[in-house]
């Protein structure tokens, strides 16, 4: 039944599927980029305040969704950063020559797929959700079709993608059998009495089809390709929007029944994270392609994040809420530029690295924020990266996991190696180079605005995270 | 409230010169000098003003000479916590002047975006001042990563490529991931204090104060004390430790240098004085020994690689080990008197190497090279400047009168109680000392010339320059009694608490025997 409560908590999700319709329709009736951009950007603002007034009202349980704490962060982060992709892809589509406005359309649709995945509590929401989440981000790969670079992200994340939800359909049919239940409270809480065979590989392929989403390795393949390949924007929501949504998901199954994890499932997580920290960054250490290089890093920091699930109580919660907001915003500045960079013209995307030597000669103040992302990713103090570290190591020290922190201060170490790099090349000065650059009013723009925004964010909440803390700590109940 | 000034004056000054590029050479340049100046000021003008006779430890909490305190991540009880001793007192008056020097000795050397090249180094110059202020362990820990950053962009954009591919962003990496990485070993050693602390009282806390009370286990606390170690270890160097600095130190341009081996590595031995030993007395008094034996490794690692140098620069930075080393020993040896040897060697140290490096880049500014089998039989060729030198090698090799014979006597002197062989064995380390600085005069300045064509001497601004340190380095050398009073008592209670412990395995072994 609607009542009121549940109205309000989701709203933000009717707000994004109705814009989504209105833009379809409008579509439909004349093309226009600027209308489409603006009616997105209003519907997922209005969805955006609507989220917030929702977790100001507190958590409403439905069947199939639970809005709590972690919904609500998820949702703000979801839907702020689903927000600035299209302001960017309003950037970057500019100079796109054809139809441009159906990329508003599916990123709409995913907004509302990983909204509904952030919620849910019941393996039949988690899969339409994740479904609705993954179909439309293969259109917007491939979105580019007549670059064979995006064509082939496309359909290399649609094939992988589409073995993923066999696998984690598999593991579902089997949980199903072994307890009949299929809410995961109920469900996680018959399994830890006894798991069984069957319960065993359900979860153990479960771990397979959401890992993948995640890109933790071993099931990091896709990664670097579909980054590399797949036009800026899309990049960045599938970086950002798409991963946080999934990570809410798994924070939740693991904090709702803290017995739940047998020592074998938190052994088989603590081994999926060191393996993502020490190959993410190992791999990222030879890459010459920025969007390369952030899809390895991306894979290095959710192991890190892996850390959170490995723990589990105590500051899980909150240490997984402010890292992912200091990775969202990261993320977003460092692909902001980029997209800013390769927007210009059309062709394929400015991602090689020897295209950014010395733009800070050129643009000083792009150049700057990408190094501001830059340093955040790294972890360096005054950014807003450096908190979401101090959280990821207290977490491990706190719960006296000294593997996992070695394991982290290694990764880090490794990963200043090519952060520098990235850094100390904005800096050379260039001897002729191509010169492939953002246009001369970048700043002025809303494209512009939202990257510089976004990287004074990440400089001020390093300085004074308190807010973003105490929004974080709300996630967990721990003195 | 003047200690917020002190950090935020180099921030803004940065921030101004960067500014200021637009506007030319001579505005940036003065807008750096004037901030600098007045960042030597201050702390000149609080050591009139201050009584830093207060006795540190008195038993309770320390006593600081002034103090500041806001509240900044109530989360975890972490403080924007600054305070001032007589030791910080002394560190942060060194690294003003520094600060003066750096920005007068790349006055021609440096050319090409002087506006960035002035951020980065007040910024530098502003983190370092904020790590000797900080009393809360992540305030500490916040400006001791943040100055890696500017130094980074000092050596990889305004280095000197060295010979045979070291380059200079190689060697900034390799200094940044160095201390990157050990610093967040201190980091999940500060945490592991800090849980430790919330497990005993259920209170979050990283003030220093708070924290120094502590009860750890002996194991937790050796492990702590190791990561704290290390991450000093490295900024020391000491010497397993020393990778990066070699590199570093002869790649970075004159002023990177001189910050280098002036301040950034003193804030090693200031971690070490400040936080390794009074938080964790026994686990240092224990560890004592091996890092006695690491110093004096250091002594004769630095003076023998010394020897083999070609380059002038990284002739110097050796040289810097091994004096560091005698630090170390001093720093570990438990007496008051070889610690104030400490601060005194530190800032002798300070002088004479800073004043060896603007030396070095001088004479590179006119013979453009650092290779030394390239130079000799200067001594006729250059006006004055050889005879200075004379006079900082002979500071570095200890000579009397120097401010570095006071360091090294007081610390060999007050060693000499607890670790008499320690002090035999470095007191040879002061022979080998001779050696080098001989063999770099030799090489430099006697011997066949190459040519007899005169090269320009100094000018005005250098010739003060040099002038200036050479007279700090005379005072502290003929009255360093100021110094001393104005440290004593800091150094009275990093003493008092290893004393502490040193009575406690006397009143132990008592007890045994009374059984």
């Amino acid at each position: 039944m609607l009542t009121s409560a549940r109205f309000v908590a989701l709203l933000p999700l009717m707000l994004v599927a109705a814009s989504a319709v209105t833009v379809m329709l409008g579509i439909a009736w004349r093309r226009q980029h600027a209308a489409t951009v603006a009616v997105t950007a209003l519907g997922l603002s209005l969805a955006l305040v609507a989220q917030v007034i929702a977790w100001q009202a507190g958590p409403v349980q439905t069947p199939l969704l639970a809005f709590d704490g972690l919904a609500m962060l998820g949702g703000v982060l979801i839907l702020g950063s689903t927000l600035i992709c299209a302001i960017l892809s309003h950037a970057y589509l500019e100079q796109y020559r054809g139809a441009r406005e159906e990329f508003y359309l599916l990123l709409l649709c995913a907004a509302a797929g990983g909204l509904t995945l952030a919620a849910s509590r019941h393996l039949a929401s988690l899969f339409v959700g994740l479904e609705l989440l993954s179909m439309p981000l293969y259109g917007m790969l491939a979105y580019a079709y007549r670059e064979r670079r995006s064509l082939e992200a496309g359909v290399k994340y649609l094939i992988l993608s589409a073995a993923a939800s066999a696998f984690l359909l598999f593991g579902m049919a089997l949980l199903y059998a072994q307890t009949g239940e299929l809410r995961f409270d109920v469900l996680l809480v018959e399994l830890s009495g006894e798991t069984g065979l069957w319960g065993l590989a359900g979860v153990g392929m479960m771990v397979v089809g959401l890992g993948f989403k995640l890109s933790v390795v071993p099931f990091h393949l896709w990664t670097p390709d579909v980054y590399e390949g797949g036009p800026a924007p899309a990049a960045t929501f599938l970086a950002t929007a798409s991963k946080v949504a999934v990570f809410f998901l798994l924070l939740r199954l693991v904090l709702d029944v803290p017995g739940l994890q047998g020592r074998w499932l938190q052994t088989l997580l603590a081994i999926l994270a060191l393996a993502s920290m020490l190959v993410g960054n190992l791999l990222a250490l030879t890459q010459s392609n920025l969007k390369r290089l952030l899809g390895y890093s991306s894979i290095a920091h959710f192991g890190y994040l892996l850390v959170t699930l490995v723990v589990g109580d105590g500051l899980a919660a909150e240490t997984g809420g402010v890292y992912l907001i200091t990775y969202v915003l990261t993320t977003l500045a460092a692909f902001g530029v980029v997209t800013l960079i390769s927007g210009a013209a059309g062709g394929e995307d400015v991602a090689a690295l020897h295209y950014y030597r010395g733009l800070f000669w050129r643009r000083p103040y792009l150049t700057a924020v990408l190094t501001i992302a830059m340093l955040s990713l790294a972890g360096i103090p005054a950014t807003v990266g450096f908190i979401g570290k101090f959280y990821i190591i207290a977490l491990g020290v706190e719960a006296s996991r000294w593997w996992l922190v070695g394991g982290i201060i290694l990764g880090s170490a490794i990963g200043l190696y090519y952060y520098l790099r990235v850094m100390v090349t904005l800096y050379l000065l260039a001897p002729g180079m191509q010169r492939r650059d953002a246009p001369h009013d970048w700043g002025a723009r809303a494209g512009g605005l939202v990257v510089l925004g976004v990287a004074l964010a990440v400089i001020v909440l390093g300085l004074y995270p308190a807010p973003m803390i105490d929004m974080a700590a709300q996630l967990g109940g721990v003195p | 409230m003047i200690l917020v000034w002190l950090i935020v004056i180099p921030f803004v000054g940065g921030i101004l010169c960067w500014q200021a590029e637009r506007l030319g050479d001579r505005p940036t340049r003065w807008i750096a000098l004037i901030t600098m100046l007045i960042e030597l000021a201050i702390p000149l003008w609080l050591w009139g003003q201050l009584d830093f006779g207060l006795p540190a430890l008195d038993g309770e909490d320390p006593r600081w000479a002034l103090e500041f305190r806001a509240p900044w991540i109530p989360r975890f009880g972490i403080d924007i916590h600054l305070a001032l001793d007589g030791l910080s007192l002394a560190l942060i008056a060194l690294t003003g002047f520094l600060g003066v020097l750096a920005v007068v000795c790349s006055w021609k050397e440096i050319v090409g975006r002087i506006g960035f090249f002035h951020l980065n180094l007040l910024w530098i110059l502003g983190g370092v001042i904020g790590v000797f202020l900080a009393m809360d362990l992540f305030l500490f820990f916040f400006f001791w990563e943040m100055m890696l950053v500017p130094m980074y962009f000092l050596i990889a954009l305004w280095g000197h490529s060295g010979s045979r591919g070291r380059t200079r962003i190689g060697a900034a990496t390799k200094f940044f991931i160095y201390t990157q990485a050990s610093g967040l070993l201190m980091l999940a050693a500060i945490l592991g204090l800090v849980f430790a602390h919330h497990a005993n009282t259920g209170d979050y806390s990283f003030s220093y104060e708070v924290l120094l009370g502590t009860s750890l286990s002996p194991t937790l606390a050796f492990w702590l004390m190791l990561g704290f170690f290390i991450a000093f270890a490295v900024k020391l160097p000491v010497v397993p430790f020393h990778g990066w600095l070699p590199n570093a130190h002869a790649q970075a341009p004159t002023a990177g240098s001189v910050d280098l081996a002036g301040i950034l590595l003193k804030t090693g031995a200031y971690g070490m004085l400040r936080f390794a030993l009074p938080l964790f007395p026994e686990a240092s008094q224990a560890f004592a020994p091996v890092a006695m034996g690491l110093g004096l490794l250091g002594i004769f690692y630095g003076a023998i690689l010394a020897c083999g140098q070609q380059d002038i620069k990284r002739f110097i930075a050796y040289t810097s080990i091994a004096h560091m080393g005698f630090v170390l020993i001093g720093i570990y040896s438990g007496s008051s008197l070889a610690l104030q040897g400490v601060v005194v060697l530190m800032l002798a140290h300070a002088f004479s190497a800073a004043g060896l490096f603007i030396l070095s880049g001088q004479l590179y500014e006119r013979l453009h090279t650092r290779d030394m089998t390239l130079m000799g039989g200067l001594w006729g060729r250059l006006g004055s400047l050889p005879g200075f030198w004379l006079f900082f090698v002979a500071a570095s090799l200890g000579m009397p009168t120097t401010a570095n014979f006071v360091g090294e006597f007081m610390v060999l002197f007050g060693t000499f109680s607890t670790a008499p062989w320690v002090v035999v064995a470095a007191s040879v380390g002061l022979v080998l000392a001779a050696v080098y600085s001989l063999i770099l005069m030799q090489r430099v300045h006697y011997g066949p010339p190459r040519s007899d064509e005169p090269l320009a001497g100094l000018d005005t601004r250098e010739f003060l320059m040099m002038l200036t340190i050479l007279a700090l380095v005379l005072w502290l050398g003929l009255y360093p009694q100021p110094l001393l009073d104005t440290t004593g008592a800091a150094m009275d209670g990093v003493q008092q608490l290893s004393e502490i412990f040193d009575r406690v395995p006397a009143g132990a072994d008592a007890l045994t025997e009374v059984r």
